[in-house]
């Protein structure tokens, strides 16, 4: 798996929700990447220099779509481009969901009640292609704010949908897990992305469960590909590439088991 | 042809560019983007005697024109350091300068010793670093500490020294004087700018650490300015580096006296950013009919 750095082309871009948007962008990095890897995407000034790694949530023949939240200028720049422009992408980036050795997992257990796939917020994009990818039963549980949903229509095509809002205002009121109990979500695998507090929940919960969690993470980088050690988490254990407790996300992760990190 | 070889305390670089110490790594990562073979020189991250676990995080935060650190010098200590970086590094034909850190004289010349018959070619003694709390610019920030323990690790290093200067001081070229009195070899300038950076959504700091090293074009100026007051302080060379994008900025190091040159944050930007400085120099010498890029060290008085 090579990573490739390239000024790529704006196949289109759509405003999803409240600052959530969505580009196709057309590049040979779709044809590398597996779902749960990310890509570096560069501003146009050098004012900000760093990247934004940005989840991939889609990938087609020679294209990969990108779904994402307004946070800063650098987004907001990206947000405004339209079909045709030129942006500046490397990738893929990080590890990614080990598809097979999930889907052993899952086949494997004692009983197979498939996997659970968990987005919250805009962790959601990336189970978009996974849920395209993995085969067996998936139940997808999403986590929004509010009825200002995105990507829900789609997910529902791969899959059984449940819903938590912050608001209540669709499906349960309440977080991902209040979803997962309320509505009887059962599962032997569990793959997640979203904010550092669900993560720490879904660790608990497959703790209790005694099934296995791949969570991904997220952390301010600098240089996205392992160099300057800025993305690091806790690592229960020593990792063999930093000697100390420290795992770096954007190389070694941004997908690691639950049990392989403190949160 | 156009000669863009420098030499530095003896040691011969095929042209002034490398990169600058902790924004590279060892150079593993950024081989797939970079031909190694093509840097003037490799500088690898700071590495101590022992296994280091740096700062919480965020450790990284973006600012206009720049960005700010707080690793905290992370590093895997120096015994896998010898048996996996500079084993890695042993298959370019490139420079590998070795950047040391400790938090006592001690831990640094356990380091110096460690390295004294590996594949290094220099010591880069990181007296510098704003973000850890024993060590590193404790020993940067004061003549007399930085003289002793340049004059310390002399006594045991096989190769040339360089020391890298901070430059959060009131005169950088005390210090300088200082490292060049106590034997050193060379000098790097800056390392970065100790800063703040205040996150008003979440009413914090962005960086775990509270302050952090700035770095990026909007240190260049800074830099360059320090790097000219200090060639006309003293005799030895002097690596600069501090925003470096270009071969136009990587000019602007060398006429105020730099022998060569370190790209930086500027790997983040674009991680081809070393070779195109080189290419630029290049352009440049044709451009303006420079033989020897050494005619336009310290060519600017």
């Amino acid at each position: 798996m090579s990573k490739i750095k390239e000024t790529a082309k704006v196949i289109s871009q759509e405003k999803l929700a409240l600052d959530i948007y969505s580009m196709w962008i057309e590049t040979g990095i779709a044809k590398e990447a597996v779902p749960g890897q990310f890509i570096s995407v560069y501003t146009k000034s050098e004012a900000r220099l760093l990247p934004r790694p940005i989840s991939i949530c889609e990938t087609g023949d020679n294209s990969l779509r990108i779904v994402y939240r307004i946070a800063g200028k650098g987004t907001e720049e990206f947000a405004a481009y339209k079909e045709g422009d030129r942006v500046d992408i490397l990738g893929p980036l990080g590890n990614g969901f080990p598809l097979t050795e999930i889907e052993d997992k899952c086949s494997n257990g004692r009983e197979d009640q498939g996997l659970i796939l968990i987005g919250g917020g805009i962790g959601i994009p990336p189970m978009l292609e996974l849920a395209k990818q993995l085969k067996g039963k998936v139940t997808i549980v999403v986590g929004y704010r509010d009825a200002d949903m995105f990507l829900d229509e789609e997910l529902k095509k791969y899959g059984r949908l449940v819903i938590a809002t912050d608001d209540g205002s669709v499906g349960t009121k309440g977080n991902v897990i209040d979803a997962i109990k309320e509505q009887g979500v059962e599962g032997s695998v569990i793959c997640a992305c979203g904010p550092t507090p669900m993560l720490r929940g879904i660790k608990a919960y497959a703790a209790e469960k005694g099934i296995e969690a791949y969570i991904s993470m997220e952390e301010r980088m600098a240089c996205g590909v392992g160099a300057c050690l800025g993305c690091v988490c806790r690592s229960a254990e020593v990792d063999d590439h930093s000697k100390v407790n420290n795992k770096r996300i954007c190389k070694d992760g941004p997908v690691f088991k639950a049990t392989e990190v403190e949160l | 042809m156009k000669d863009l070889s420098v030499n530095i305390a003896g040691v011969e670089f095929k042209n002034p560019v490398m990169e600058g110490s902790g924004t590279f790594g060892s150079g593993m990562e950024y081989g797939e983007f970079v031909d190694l073979n093509r840097l003037g020189a490799v500088v690898t991250k700071g590495v101590a005697n022992v296994p280091w676990t740096g700062n919480p995080t965020p450790r990284v935060a973006e600012v206009y024109g720049g960005m700010l650190n707080a690793i905290g010098l992370q590093n895997p200590g120096i015994d896998t350091f010898i048996a996996r970086d500079l084993e890695f590094l042993k298959k370019y034909d490139t420079k590998v300068i070795v950047n040391v850190c400790g938090k006592s004289v001690e831990d640094y010349l356990d380091v110096v010793e460690r390295l004294s018959d590996e594949a290094a070619d220099m010591l880069e003694i990181n007296v510098s670093c704003p973000n850890v709390k024993e060590g590193a610019i404790a020993f940067g920030q004061k003549a007399d500490a930085l003289y002793n323990i340049t004059n310390e690790i002399k006594k045991k290093a096989k190769q040339p020294i360089i020391m890298k200067l901070s430059p959060n001081v009131t005169d950088i070229t005390e210090m300088a004087r200082a490292a060049e009195a106590a034997g050193a070899d060379a000098l790097s300038l800056i390392n970065t700018i100790t800063a703040m950076k205040i996150d008003i959504h979440k009413r914090t700091f962005a960086l775990a650490n509270k302050t952090g090293g700035l770095s990026g074009p909007a240190i260049k100026p800074v830099a360059v300015r320090m790097v000219y007051q200090t060639a006309q302080a003293v005799k030895i060379p002097i690596i600069g580096m501090g925003g470096i994008a270009n071969a136009e900025d990587a000019l602007e190091f060398i006429m105020a006296g730099a022998s060569a040159v370190a790209v930086g944050a500027m790997n983040f930007h674009d991680p081809y950013t070393t070779v195109k400085v080189i290419d630029g120099l290049r352009d440049y010498m044709e451009q303006y009919k420079v033989s020897d890029i050494k005619e336009l060290i310290g060519c600017v008085k």
